[in-house]
């Protein structure tokens, strides 16, 4: 049995627009700070999956990220963590 | 033209500002537009930050806008002791600036709400409710995505223990419970004042809640309280 | 070399042809694109055009009709209503919620283009079954788009309707209406005129946004997770969009612009030659002046970039200075990306190099028009014989009630409209839930009706009679509030043209929407035809959506659309055994068959002259349209929403489920104040229009005749409960 804890980044696919981003950006130079570009917004999810294996927890977690926590036409993810053993 | 000066920011993004300005100017108080990059609120003696999204609400709602050039001349006016009044996004604002307390988040559903309800008033000991008895209930819209209100729970004994809220949402008949608790706020608080009393931040829009012809009146009162207070002030 | 891609670019080996012949030579990778844009479906409406011109365009109130961004009725008192709609249902099958929102924000963006301010929204929608876990995602996503993109711009969704069928499962239909106001004095249009003068393009920089998006994702079937297709998705940005809205409004009201269009499908090549062709024109533009939003994009991309939240405005040279500055107050960027001339060319440069160099009116008008076959379906003979009306009702009056007013069709759709801000502005005197919304004119005792229609079973059975029930049936809905209706704008949503069955379908709704709009008076002020709404053997119902206008000359005596107690209920009109196609059929029998009610156009006419006049002379109480779900769901709609009771008797010798249930048109639900009866009735009769008193409100209970009676609470919380209902299986579920 394995628990993993992971963290999911989700962010915009390249090249589209992100208008969040653009406008944190935006607001920057009023505020003092020059310099600082390409800000990209995106989500933070972390989750602790109980699987048989590494591997299948990995799957699983995977799994979850594209058919729920992005949009693969929209978005990209990455996992991280996936050392991070709890249990 | 007299009556009292009432300034209402514009951030890029807000939406309520002409709305706040038309219910100033229909309840006989003067509205003054005063833009985000203005340095000073042009000689008003009290000042809405309106309903809308500022920047887009991008980041956190209002955390792009307590940094713009006006908020300084609001954070001067309030710490002189003038009104302040925040409206829903301009509550949001008030939050991030740090002249209230707590903070607001996604509704508890989830989902926006645009809907008319009713909140009871908790204090006449602020400008915008001095001609409102404790415990009256008024009829107002709400229309926002984020405006459960939390803080930790010191501040929201100390909130409470200094009577610091000012509306409460509650059933037609003034009955505080979950099942009139549209968006899941602690402790149902649905507008907020400071220590002093003289900033206060509301996600109700009582701008929407002046005219008879598209809706409830429950505004009336609250922007009747103001131009008293300012004519007469505390 | 151009035959390989002309093809992959949605063009036939004609069309490409065409071009050749019309330019004399090849034309190279950057042309090729944008005529394989321009010349798509969805920009040159080329196999409906033929059929469109048989739509009735003019009438005394109209001042802009079909072929600018947007239509313009003028209202009096030097004020003009702009409006139109648009689908934007591919992009929504594949993300909901950015699709939707930047549906919204084209439509907006039309509007603005004729310098007006846009002040309502409506948004009618289809989706398949919500039983199914695709159809609330769609439905959850298009609803939180919408809402995201028009709560943030400050303009109010007031209106929309919410229909479910199986058709609309693998496409859902996302069409969105927006109602503008301009002065007269102040209407703007998209021409380029005036050699020399600046073409400035202002908002948000250019990207590879829906690169061929207009041709491959608007014209060509969808298909499931269509892996091509996706990077053409955008995303919206609305607060760019509030800062164009109000930077526009400023440049307008200041006299700033001589010409202003919107850029939308075909980017660049189509508000530069639209604008150009239009003022018998040309162009010349810089592409090394566009600002983009990432590094080296070649010119056809840059020419056929979608990308949302931009502008293009035609400004005097000697204005330039004052435009940049109040696009600059506002915090958007501009650029003068070039000028035009009097070539009638559309000519583009690149790094010093002509790129393109086209007839800009042979982009814009000159694109092929096809006469596609057309033949009905050969099923639909066998569906007519099926006639509702004599089937035995296997359930008594009382269940088929339930079940017709829980129906998700019929059921209230507050779920949907609660996430949308209907009361920014401050003007909203009716908002969603009702037959129309009305918008009060400030400062003024005049107010806009706003409504939309199309009922997809009728469309499916017969769709010259879905047509012309869809016009019908919006401006009732309009003249309920007691509105004079003056103007449609229409959103034709069907499946793949080359099928004669769809084209069929499609000329005949056209044909049916022209003759209801002659006899009502109430001219097409343009529109938008939504083809390729199909995927494998699945195509959405021949739906015509109508969104119609009308006027009030005093608010205050609009009719309210619920009932008020101790007041007289009528029903206007007569009643058949009509249930072909009706809600009743398809909830109790299960079965869309039979043929959509009759249409009677002078009687629907003499109905809506007299809801107006009663108005006007303050006779009746309220009134509500009686269509879906037939007179029972209309009684039940009006006590639900007032809170109100009633008794009625069931007009006629009618079998109980046929008086209840039918779906006959021209008819309408009215209360009235029993001192005015009398007058009422003497209204009527005149109008010819014929009538029955049916009863009184009041009470807590709704009694129908001797068959049942239902407290008013318990039909509400059937009425109320269905949507939320379906929706919160979703959460369990996921």
């Amino acid at each position: 049995m394995s628990r993993r804890r992971f963290e999911v980044v989700v962010t915009l696919k390249p090249g589209l627009a992100d208008p969040q981003g653009r406008t944190i950006e935006d607001a920057l130079p009023a505020m003092g700070w020059n310099g600082v570009r390409d800000v990209r917004v995106g989500k933070h999810v972390e989750l602790t999956v109980d699987a048989a294996t590494d591997d299948e927890a990995r799957g699983i977690v995977e799994e979850v990220a594209r058919r729920l926590l992005s949009n693969p036409v929209i978005e990209e993810f990455r996992i991280l963590s996936s050392e991070e053993a709890l249990g | 033209m007299s009556g009292p000066r009432v300034a209402v920011v514009t951030f890029p993004g807000s939406n309520d500002d002409r709305d706040a300005l038309r219910a100033v100017r229909d309840l006989g108080g003067r509205g003054i537009p005063v833009w985000h990059r203005d340095t000073d609120l042009r000689g008003a003696d009290a000042v809405i930050l309106p309903g809308g999204f500022s920047y887009g609400d991008y980041l956190r709602t209002g955390a792009l806008a307590r940094f713009a050039q006006v908020m300084d001349a609001v954070r001067a006016h309030a710490e002189r002791g003038g009104p302040v009044l925040g409206l829903c996004n301009g509550f949001q604002i008030l939050c991030e600036a740090g002249l209230l307390p707590g903070a607001l988040i996604r509704n508890r559903g989830l989902a926006f709400i645009c809907r008319r309800i009713h909140v009871r008033c908790e204090t006449s000991a602020t400008p915008v409710t001095s001609e409102i008895e404790p415990g009256e209930v008024l009829e107002i819209p709400i229309k926002h995505g984020e405006g459960q209100f939390v803080a930790d729970r010191d501040t929201l004994a100390r909130i409470e223990a200094e009577g610091q809220v000012v509306f409460r949402y509650c059933s037609p008949g003034g009955e505080v419970g979950d099942a009139w608790n549209p968006n899941g706020s602690a402790a149902a608080i649905a507008g907020l004042r400071n220590e002093a009393g003289n900033v206060v931040g509301m996600m109700p829009h009582p701008e929407h809640a002046v005219d008879p012809d598209v809706g409830p009146v429950g505004g009336q009162p609250i922007f009747e309280s103001l131009f008293a207070s300012v004519l007469a002030p505390l | 070399m151009t035959e390989a891609i002309h093809r992959a670019l949605g063009l036939t080996d004609e069309e490409a042809a065409r071009i050749r012949v019309r330019l004399g030579r090849d034309p190279n990778r950057a042309e090729l694109a944008m005529y394989a844009a321009m010349w798509s479906e969805h920009c040159s409406y080329k196999s409906s055009k033929v059929h469109l011109r048989g739509l009735p365009t003019e009438g005394p109130h109209v001042l802009v009709g079909p072929g600018e961004d947007a239509g313009v009725v003028d209202l009096g008192d030097g004020m003009a209503c702009v409006f139109k709609i648009e689908s934007h249902s591919h992009p929504s099958a594949i993300e909901p919620v950015q699709g939707a929102a930047t549906g919204v924000g084209g439509i907006i963006r039309d509007v603005l283009s004729m310098g007006a301010r846009p002040i309502a929204l409506l948004d009618p929608l289809r989706f398949g079954p919500l039983e199914e876990e695709r159809n609330r995602w769609l439905l959850s996503g298009v609803v939180a788009g919408i809402g995201q993109y028009g709560n943030s711009i400050g303009v109010p969704t007031v209106g929309g309707e919410v229909k479910f069928a199986p058709p609309h499962g693998p496409n859902p239909t996302v069409n969105v209406m927006c109602v503008g106001l301009a002065r007269v004095d102040r209407l703007v249009r998209a021409r380029a005129e005036g050699e020399g003068n600046l073409l400035l393009l202002i908002g948000a920089p250019t990207g590879r946004d829906g690169i061929g998006g207009v041709s491959v994702l608007a014209s060509r079937t969808l298909e499931e997770a269509s892996e091509e297709s996706r990077p053409s998705v955008q995303i919206g940005d609305p607060f760019a969009e509030k800062l164009l809205i109000e930077a526009c409004l400023e440049l307008a009201d200041r006299g700033l612009l001589v010409g202003l269009q919107d850029l939308g499908g075909a980017g660049l090549t189509c508000a530069v030659s639209e604008s150009a062709a239009r003022a018998g024109a040309g162009a010349e533009i810089d592409l090394d002046a566009v600002p983009l939003r990432e590094p080296s994009m070649e010119a056809f991309e840059i020419l056929t970039s979608e990308s949302q939240e931009r502008m293009l405005a035609v400004v005097r040279p000697a204005d330039r200075e004052t435009v940049e500055a109040v696009c600059r107050k506002w915090g958007l960027g501009s650029a003068t990306i070039g000028r035009v001339t009097g070539d009638g060319r559309l000519r583009a440069r690149l790094a010093g190099q002509v790129v393109a160099d086209v007839p800009a009116v042979s982009l814009a008008d000159e694109g092929p028009e096809y006469r596609r076959p057309m033949a009905p379906p050969p099923w639909v003979a066998a569906l007519h014989d099926d006639d509702p009306a004599f089937a035995a009702p296997p359930v008594g009056p009382e269940e088929a009630f339930r079940r017709v007013l829980g129906s998700p069709n019929v059921a209230s759709k507050r779920w949907v409209w609660e996430r949308y801000d209907s009361l920014v502005q401050g003007n909203t005197l009716e908002g969603p839930g009702g037959d129309a919304a009305v918008i009060r004119l400030e400062g003024s005792l005049r107010a806009l009706a706003a409504s939309t229609d199309g009922n997809g079973r009728y469309g499916s059975l017969d769709p010259y009679l879905g047509g012309a029930h869809a016009v019908a049936e919006a401006a009732r809905n309009v003249a309920c509030l007691g509105a004079r209706p003056v103007a449609i704008t229409n959103c034709l949503n069907f499946g793949n043209p080359e099928r004669p069955e769809v084209m069929w379908a499609f000329a005949e709704s056209v044909r049916g929407i022209g003759d209801a709009c002659r006899a009502l008076g109430t001219p097409v002020t343009g529109g938008n035809v939504s083809f390729y709404n199909e995927a494998g053997e699945s195509s959405v119902y021949p739906t015509p959506v109508v969104g119609m206008l009308g006027v009030l000359d005093d608010y205050r005596l609009r009719l309210g659309s619920t009932f008020v107690p101790s007041h007289v209920v009528y029903l206007l009109g007569e009643t058949f055994a009509e249930l072909g196609g009706s809600e009743w059929a398809e909830v109790v029998l299960g079965k869309v068959s039979g043929r959509p009610p009759g249409l009677d156009l002078e009687r629907e006419r003499a109905l809506h002259r007299l809801l107006v006049d009663a108005a006007a002379a303050d006779l009746a109480a309220s009134a509500h349209d009686c269509s879906d779900g037939g007179l029972a769901v209309a009684l039940a709609e009006a006590g639900i929403a007032g809170r109100c009771g009633f008794a009625v008797a069931l007009p006629g010798d009618l079998p109980a489920h046929v008086a209840l249930f039918s779906e006959s048109a021209s008819r309408a639900v009215v209360c009235v104040a029993p001192g005015k009866a009398e007058a009422f009735e003497a209204e009527a009769a005149a109008a010819g229009v014929p009538f029955a008193r049916l009863g009184e409100t009041g009470g807590p209970r709704m009694v129908f005749d001797d068959l049942f009676e239902i407290a008013v609470a318990e039909a509400g919380r059937i009425h109320e409960s269905t949507i939320p209902e379906l929706m919160r299986v979703r959460r369990a579920a996921g």
